[in-house]
């Protein structure tokens, strides 16, 4: 069952195209990870899921509910950590918490005093003194602490540290095992290849690539680091190889899924000294799209 | 010791200076302005002394005393008259001077990390306090001369040299006693806001001291540094006395400074911010709780300013008649009605002033909802179950009730002072009534500004030229001989005048029906727009 749908979502503010026709779908259960460069419709995606904004064409819907239309009855049942936590400055952290968790209605106090124990979080200062990552740790424990069904968060680590980092990953996983449903936007690529079942890279408003890591995976190029007897030679005129790097005897290079087979069997015949492959990143699948973009702004095609 | 701990004071002062060459002089321009101003406006509006006496008389009560303090009724000359109506008000706009630019230059600095980097140079531990109160004592030198001569210059005739100096060192001496006492919490306290708080808490500490003691028994009042201030009597009796404890005391104090601040770490405090509240109370976990808690500060300081403002204007209401005889001004700006006093005709234009003014409190109430989404805070809100019609009535019925309560205050205020000084004075009735009669003209002030908010969210401010456009048109269009459907254009210029005119009930429907047309709208907008953060 679909939790949340994405079904050809516009949004225009003015001239400017923010959204043009994302598609994307969240299974009960699942963590669903999203990324892309700033500025490419992460943030605006979810103020349109939490009818914050308006879609100006498409449709966004969460548990089969409208995401403009009902978004009272679809809050109740989620949390929603923003990137940037503004708080009001002369309430205390421990207040802020009460508060969104009693507007959602819910009340853990036990969950609660853990949360503030594992964020290492003084609940008695003043928001106005908190740092960053002190701000997103009030959005976090009140956020977990809700025991909502659908959690959204938008860059939710981009300020704690990498101790926090890990506790963060510990309930979301905890929140996965307890059924719950997750959509992570994020910038730290290794939380997301760690934490999410799926992934969708946006970029200028569209999803270029949605799936799970290994289907991804498999539309991309694996890394080679190859050592030979004797000197391979054309191998940068081969189908497939990319980014040549030679020292040496050593070669490195990228090889497109499909070809694999046809080049072990070349570079095979001269004498295979070693051998290293590593399956691309999720850092190596964002920055082919990105250097793609890159390289399309400045009128180049690959 | 003290000497290697003031090292490199010489080019801090210069730094402190070249920090605040604007700040300074805008304070100087600005306190040194009103006070030569203020003289030769008296001078203008009572150019002969039966004039003065009249308003000597009118101000002979314990409301004023308490207001402004003592001042030479007997012998009410241009001089004594600025000495009793300005030298209290400026003196604490020049210890608010002081307080401010101390802790600017001291906690915030260590606060925000600054005087650490300056602390790593060889520069003497106690180098940066000292080169600020060097600094401010020039300052309040400076701010005394340039104001004592230039009072003198005015050439007015009751104001001789001796007078105008002791004059503006009066105001030099505060600044440098409220320097003190900055001084001293800038050690005291951990953060700025808790030093500035502390400092401006003596500061108003002082002034109520002084209001008791004026009313009740002088000597009170000379242990408030503005007891003394108006003890100096500059221009009738001249004593400088009260100028020598000042600065005997301001010394002490900044000797105490220094004193607390060599014997502390950089960056620790004597007083420690005290731990807040870890839970919030069931009121505040709604939106109508949360808004009222985060206004609550700006709401007691409006509600107690707009009963101030009630009982000032109340307190002149006893010798009003005689006030008026003669001013062809005032007249000129009353409504001519037969069978009713004066005071009575002053009334509705002293109501229309204070509806006015006690509808800028709920219209920024109303405003924070933007202020709040264009800080990016209304998102949490909206994310959790709280539709925006709950978000937006919940403030709309913020508003309305802030409104309700300022001007009533005002009214209250001016019922209370009026039956302290007049001897024949008005039913409660018809002074709550006269005011409350602007409440719908209010009202639609703050739908307007809900209309805005929903329709128009990038043209809010606008709303604040409708409030300077409908004090202008109605205050003043008796003044300025505006045809009567411009006045008409201002919700203000739709309610009776109370209580010389009769009641009529069509405008105050029409008032509220407009209003709740302007919040419809508005309601329909939020719904529709998007939210920008």
């Amino acid at each position: 069952m679909s939790i949340v749908e994405v079904k050809n979502l516009h949004k225009k503010f003015g001239n400017f195209q923010a959204l043009d026709g994302v598609n994307l779908a969240l299974n009960q259960g699942e963590i669903y990870g999203f990324i892309g460069p700033n500025g490419a419709g992460k943030s605006t995606t979810i103020r349109i899921l939490l009818g914050i904004l308006k879609a100006s064409e498409g449709k966004a819907t969460i548990f089969g509910k409208d995401a403009w239309h009902d978004a009272v009855e679809i809050h109740k049942r989620l949390a929603y950590v923003p990137g940037d936590v503004n708080l009001w400055p002369n309430l205390t952290g421990g207040e802020v918490i009460d508060l969104l968790i009693g507007l959602r209605g819910g009340n853990n106090k036990h969950k609660r005093e853990e949360l503030l124990e594992r964020f290492a979080l003084d609940p008695s200062k003043k928001c106005r003194t908190y740092s960053k990552g002190n701000r997103q740790k009030v959005a976090l424990v009140a956020a977990f602490a809700s025991d909502p069904e659908l959690f959204i968060f938008d860059e939710p680590t981009s300020g704690l540290d990498p101790l926090m980092e890990q506790v963060f990953q510990e309930y979301v996983q905890a929140a996965k095992n307890a059924g719950k449903t997750v959509l992570l936007s994020s910038h730290i690529l290794s939380e997301v290849e760690k934490l999410c079942d799926r992934v969708g890279i946006i970029r200028q408003g569209k999803i270029i690539e949605s799936g799970t890591l290994s289907e991804m995976r498999h539309l991309t190029r694996t890394n080679l680091l190859v050592e030979t007897k004797e000197p391979i030679p054309a191998i940068d005129e081969w189908k497939g190889i990319h980014n040549v790097q030679k020292d040496g005897q050593t070669l490195d290079f990228q090889v497109d899924s499909e070809e694999l087979d046809a080049v072990i069997r070349y570079v095979s015949q001269y004498g295979i000294v070693k051998l290293e492959s590593a399956p691309p990143t999720l850092e190596d699948l964002f920055m082919r799209h990105y250097e793609h973009k890159q390289e399309t702004t400045e009128g180049g095609n690959s | 010791m003290f000497r290697s701990a003031s090292d490199n004071i010489g080019s801090l002062i210069t730094f402190t200076l070249r920090k605040d060459r604007v700040r300074i002089p805008l304070w100087l321009i600005g306190i040194i302005f009103f006070t030569i101003l203020i003289p030769l406006a008296l001078d203008d509006m009572f150019p002969t002394q039966d004039e003065r006496d009249v308003m000597a008389e009118t101000l002979a009560n314990p409301a004023v005393t308490a207001m402004v303090g003592p001042g030479d009724i007997e012998n009410y000359t241009i001089g004594a008259m600025t000495t009793h109506n300005m030298l209290l008000f400026t003196a604490v706009v020049v210890g608010l001077m002081s307080i401010l630019l101390v802790i600017r230059h001291t906690r915030t600095e260590e606060e925000d990390g600054l005087s650490e980097l300056l602390l790593a140079l060889p520069v003497g531990r106690l180098a940066n306090l000292n080169a600020t109160l060097f600094v401010l004592t020039v300052t309040n030198i400076v701010l005394a001369l340039v104001s004592g001569f230039s009072l003198y210059a005015l050439g007015l005739e009751s104001m001789d040299l001796e007078g105008s100096l002791l004059y503006g060192v009066a105001l030099g001496s505060t600044g440098l006693f409220f320097t003190g006492v900055a001084a001293v919490f800038a050690q005291v306290s951990e953060s700025s806001r808790g030093a500035t708080g502390l400092s401006i808490a003596v500061l108003l500490l002082a002034y109520f001291i002084r209001a008791i003691g004026d009313v009740s028994n002088e000597t009170i009042s000379l242990f408030s540094p503005l007891g003394l201030v108006t003890q100096t009597k500059a221009y009738s009796a001249n004593e400088w006395w009260p100028v020598l404890f000042l600065v005997g005391f301001s010394a002490l104090l900044f000797l105490l400074a220094n004193y607390l601040n060599a014997i502390r770490d950089w960056g620790a405090a004597f007083l420690h911010a005290r731990a807040g509240r870890t839970h919030a109370t069931r009121f505040l976990q709604s939106p109508i709780g949360l808004f009222f808690r985060t206004q609550r500060t700006a709401f007691i300081s409006w509600a107690i300013s707009m009963l101030v403002l009630g009982i000032s204007y109340g307190s002149v209401m006893g010798d009003l008649e005689s006030f008026f005889q003669g001013n062809e001004l005032l007249e000129q700006m009353l409504i001519a009605e037969e069978g009713y006093s004066l005071t009575e005709q002053f009334i509705p234009a002293l109501m229309l002033v204070m509806g006015i003014l006690a509808t800028v409190p709920p219209i920024m109430a109303m405003n924070k909802l933007i202020g709040e989404e264009k800080k990016n805070r209304i998102e949490s809100i909206l994310a959790a179950p709280v539709s925006r019609g709950k978000l937006l009535a919940s403030n709309l019925i913020i508003a309305a009730f802030n409104g309700f309560v300022m001007i009533s205050l005002s009214g209250i205020g001016l019922w209370l002072a009026a039956e302290a000084v007049m001897e024949d004075s008005f039913s409660f009735g018809t002074i709550y009534g006269a005011s409350l009669v602007f409440y719908p003209a209010m009202l639609v002030m703050i739908g307007a500004a809900l209309f805005l908010i929903g329709v128009a969210p990038r043209f809010t401010g606008l709303i604040w030229v409708y409030v300077v456009f409908s004090f202008i048109t109605n205050y003043l269009g008796g003044l300025l001989d505006l045809p009567e459907w411009i006045e008409k254009l201002s919700p203000f210029g739709h309610i009776p005048a109370l209580p010389v005119e009769k009641m009529e009930w069509t405008p105050i429907v029409l008032l509220i029906s407009v209003a709740a047309i302007l919040i419809i709208l508005g309601f329909i907008g939020y719904r529709k727009r998007d939210i920008e953060g």
